[in-house]
């Protein structure tokens, strides 16, 4: 987290299709953990998958209306800006679109270096 | 013939009012007065209250007479049956009776041709007029002959039920309480009937519009038709029969018989043929008695301070006063008028109706409560903190108490909800004043009672909105009365946002009202519910609770979407605090095998389960499993879904029972057994958690489970219910006791049934038992007094034959998802550049 030295860059996740509709799913893209969902509106989003309360998987969570709901203790995020309902917690967001069919969202690549370091 | 020291007491009116009368003066002065009576109708004097019974055949004619012939002969009563008073010669103290055509009507206007015997004249000392009443005829042209009837005397039912049998279609004039009764009976012949009403609403008398809604809404349930807003301008006859009804506003409908129940209105003639003052009644002062000091009025007949009454409390009141007078047991006694409370069943539907009926003033309170999916209206209107008026329809069980308050113009409960719903019981009143600060209130999220203060200083007025600022009463719940105690405590009252009374937040309507639009609208989805019901927005906080509902109202084929579930349901399995999952299969009755122990060792190992527990409820769980195992694991486990997860039906505890206990007096394993196979997995508005006891020693805690069955001696079982032993204590009460596991089976599955279709989403079984109240609940369950019982149980059968184990969706996940485990993808620098 915090790491900005890296430029982000566009990653493909797969055919759209294979996303449940009104569900979100976990990514782990490189050194980042990230809850992908596709709303039933067709909307996609695409945040940190940590709640900052306790830490609970939000790909886990229920969608509405453009929020999600930590499926622990209720902490509820808006997926456009990652604010939370409680006014000092917020997630970090991503960028997701959907582009020819493909659920497309934008991280920071993975540096060298840092890639040695993990797994 | 009469002893001349005594006096004589003429009464005209041989109805229930004249014979009251009678008989409470004879209770004061035993022997003291010679009686004579003057009865327009052939008979003693019955209660005509119940004349619809003899209509629709569940009294006979001789059931219903208050006092039979024997009593007039026993109180040296002379009864002139059959003779219509028709003069009062006020100056020589004489009433003229005619003896009338056997098939006159008794309440007709006077006709000379009706007599025909020579008149009878009877002295008097005191005369009291208790001539009654007459039905109203609303002006309509072909009201007479042939198919066409009023409803009044016991010769208009005789009628009524001798014609009705050649007809197909029968039409009520009068939507009032006796309309309605006239149409029971009439339906009781197998007639369709149709309820015609010149007002544009039921019973205007005692309903508002609201509730004259819902009570045609139940009326139309039973199989009338109901036309309001409708006068009847013409009968239309063909051949001297009755073929139509046609209105004033031109149009018509098909009828073989009318029957007109619209109202009364007081017979004076003879009192103002006989220079008695009349106005719209016989004119009466606080004594009853009228402008002639020796001439006294009781009944329907009375107006008195400009008011006429039509109930039985009134007229007895009146019989009492007059009583007193006449007799001298005290000559002083006064009637200051009734309060007009009501309390009476209307085609087997309970009302009650007092004071107004429309709130009078700007600052009048006026507290509603609806429930239209039951046909429940409960109203009140508050002045000065006063009941001014109450509506009570589909359960008056709050009746006496809102009647009491009533007429004693007591101060009502700051509470408003208790009176309509009757005293809080069971939580223990803890002074909130004398709270410190820093008491913790709210004990699941730490909220203490100083947090509080600040939220309501802050201008929060109800326990949502204080919820909503500090999480308080947003755990467990059951802090939440003493939120609104502390609200009060402060503020001097709780608001109510109407929310809370939501079956989910995201959609305005009750519970009742959200079933009928679903059904209604036949939404078998929840994003169906939020397209038609929410304009398109879709609230997260509403989607469970919506899955959930859809599941109980179309078993079978309703679409399942997945993402309305939480996660636990998603997966079968409940989430832990590190985003694993808890497996537990089903242990019936808590009886396992050496092969299923097996299953789950060889399974703990092979998954590295993190702990493996004993639960509490008699089962294994399997503590920390990965969601992309869950499949393969219960594979291997070989056993199904113990539901250990999710808002349904849990698990039935037992204790050992007869096989092996000592003391054991019904085989409590077996019945767990068939409880636990045939209730798995339903979902309900909460988790229900049940044990069966082998005997009262309930070592299996049956007595505080959401259900509970207790054998006791001679082979019984008692039905224990709303018990509870979470965050709230509660011992269950005893619903009803049965002889079998069978009975015992067919109980649960109604009470769980009506729970699953009544309770409010996350309201457990104890919250619901003291919400509806037990009384009602063994009203409902047990004496059928809602005519529902059979299509519980056929809805919980349905359920029951629904029943998938969702641990099944092993072999075939519903989406590819489903128990996906996170997906790993790496990038390089060097290869990304398609952004």
């Amino acid at each position: 987290m915090g790491d900005t030295m890296s430029k982000p860059r566009a990653v493909d996740l797969g055919a759209i299709e294979q996303f449940p509709v009104g569900q979100g799913w976990r990514f782990v893209i490189n050194d980042q953990v990230i809850a992908v969902f596709r709303a039933r509106d067709g909307k996609v989003f695409a945040v940190e998958d940590r709640c900052p309360h306790r830490q609970g998987p939000l790909s886990d969570g229920i969608i509405g209306d453009g929020h999600v709901v930590c499926p622990l203790h209720g902490h509820k995020f808006d997926l456009e800006t990652g604010q939370g309902g409680e006014g000092h917690e917020c997630v970090h967001v991503f960028k997701a679109w959907v582009l020819e069919g493909k659920m497309m969202v934008e991280c920071r690549a993975l540096k060298i270096s840092k890639d040695n370091q993990q797994e | 013939m009469i002893n001349m020291t005594k006096k004589k007491i003429v009464v005209i009116g041989n109805g229930m009012a004249g014979a009251r009368v009678v008989e409470e003066i004879i209770g004061r002065t035993p022997g003291q007065f010679d009686f004579v009576m003057f009865g327009a109708e052939p008979y003693g004097n019955y209660n005509r209250i119940l004349l619809s019974n003899v209509l629709n055949q569940t009294q006979e004619a001789g059931d219903i007479f208050i006092n039979p012939l024997s009593w007039y002969q026993e109180n040296n009563i002379v009864l002139h049956a059959g003779v219509k008073a028709v003069k009062i010669n006020t100056q020589e103290q004489i009433v003229t009776g005619r003896p009338l055509q056997p098939r006159a009507a008794a309440y007709a206007v006077h006709d000379d041709n009706a007599f025909v015997i020579k008149d009878i004249k009877e002295t008097y000392d005191y005369l009291i007029m208790a001539t009654g009443s007459r039905p109203f005829v609303p002006p309509m042209e072909g009201f007479s002959g042939e198919g066409t009837f009023l409803f009044r005397t016991i010769d208009d039912c005789d009628h009524i039920a001798a014609y009705a049998k050649q007809c197909r279609r029968a039409v009520v004039i009068g939507g009032g309480l006796l309309g309605l009764e006239a149409a029971r009976g009439l339906m009781t012949h197998h007639l369709e009937v149709t309820i015609v009403e010149a007002a544009p609403q039921l019973m205007p008398a005692q309903l508002d519009v609201e509730s004259s809604q819902i009570l045609k809404r139940t009326m139309e349930g039973m199989g009338l038709t109901v036309l309001t807003d409708r006068k009847t301008a013409k009968i239309h006859k063909v051949d001297g029969k009755v073929h139509s009804l046609i209105f004033s506003d031109g149009s018509t409908i098909p009828a073989d018989m009318v029957v007109v129940s619209a109202g009364i209105r007081p017979i004076i003639e003879v009192a103002q043929d006989s220079g008695i003052k009349v106005n719209k009644g016989i004119v009466c002062d606080d004594q009853m008695r009228t402008n002639d000091p020796h001439i006294f009025s009781v009944g329907e007949c009375v107006e008195h301070r400009g008011k006429l009454y039509g109930l039985i409390e009134p007229i007895w009141a009146q019989a009492r006063v007059v009583a007193d007078v006449i007799s001298g047991f005290n000559p002083q006694a006064a009637y200051g008028g009734s309060k007009i409370g009501t309390k009476l069943k209307v085609m087997g539907v309970d009302l009650m109706s007092l004071g107004e009926k429309e709130a009078g003033a700007d600052t009048d309170e006026v507290v509603v409560y609806r429930e239209p999916h039951r046909g429940i209206y409960k109203k009140l209107i508050i002045r000065d903190n006063k009941l001014h008026g109450a509506i009570l329809l589909g359960d008056a069980a709050a009746a006496d108490v809102l009647i009491q308050m009533f007429l004693n113009e007591q101060a009502v409960a700051e509470n408003r909800s208790e009176l309509l719903f009757g005293e809080v019981k069971g939580t223990a009143f803890i002074q909130v004043a004398d709270l410190p600060d820093h008491a913790q209130v709210c004990n699941c999220n730490g909220v203490v009672k100083g947090k509080i203060l600040n939220a309501i200083d802050s201008g929060c007025e109800t326990v949502a909105s204080v919820g909503a600022r500090t999480k308080a009463g947003k755990g467990c719940g059951s802090c939440r009365g003493l939120i609104a105690q502390i609200i009060e405590s402060k503020l001097g009252k709780v608001s109510y946002d109407p929310s809370e009374h939501y079956y989910a937040p995201g959609i305005p309507l009750e519970k009742s009202q959200l079933v009928a639009e679903i059904k209604v609208r036949n939404l078998k989805s929840v994003s169906a519910i939020f397209a038609e019901l929410a304009e398109g927005k879709e609230d997260t906080d509403s989607k469970v609770g919506l899955a959930s509902l859809l599941k109980t109202i179309w078993p079978k084929d309703y679409e399942d979407q997945r993402d309305a579930r939480f996660i636990n349901d998603r997966v079968h399995a409940n989430i832990q605090k590190d985003g694993t999952f808890s497996v537990v299969p089903r242990i019936y009755g808590g009886v396992t095998t050496p092969q299923e122990l097996m299953a789950i060792a060889q399974a703990a190992v092979k998954y590295q389960v993190k702990m493996v527990k004993i639960t509490g409820g008699q089962r294994i769980d399997l503590l920390g499993v990965k969601k992309e195992d869950l499949p393969n694991i219960w594979k291997d486990l070989g056993m199904p879904s113990g539901h250990a997860y999710t808002k349904s039906f849990r698990t039935c505890k037992s204790c050992v029972g007869t096989d092996f206990c000592r003391y054991g007096l019904g085989d409590a394993i077996a019945l767990a057994q068939k409880i636990e196979h045939r209730f798995q997995g339903i979902e309900s508005p909460h988790k229900m958690k049940l044990a069966t006891a082998g005997c009262p020693r309930n070592c299996s805690e049956a007595y505080v489970k959401d259900i509970g069955a207790v054998a006791i001696e001679g082979g019984f079982w008692e039905i224990y219910i709303g018990g509870a032993a979470g965050a709230t204590v509660r011992k269950g009460d005893l619903l009803c006791t049965v002889d079998s596991h069978e009975q015992a089976l067919k109980i649960i599955g109604r009470f769980i049934q009506y729970y699953r279709e009544h309770g409010k989403y996350l309201e457990r079984t104890y919250g619901f038992a003291e919400r509806i109240g037990i009384d009602v609940l063994k009203g409902i369950l047990i004496e059928d007094s809602l005519g529902i019982c059979s299509q519980l149980d056929h809805r919980i059968q349905e359920a029951v034959d629904a029943y998938k184990d969702p641990w099944k969706e092993a072999d075939v996940p519903v989406d590819p998802a489903q128990f996906a485990g996170p997906q790993l993808i790496k990038t390089l620098q060097e290869a990304e550049n398609n952004g």
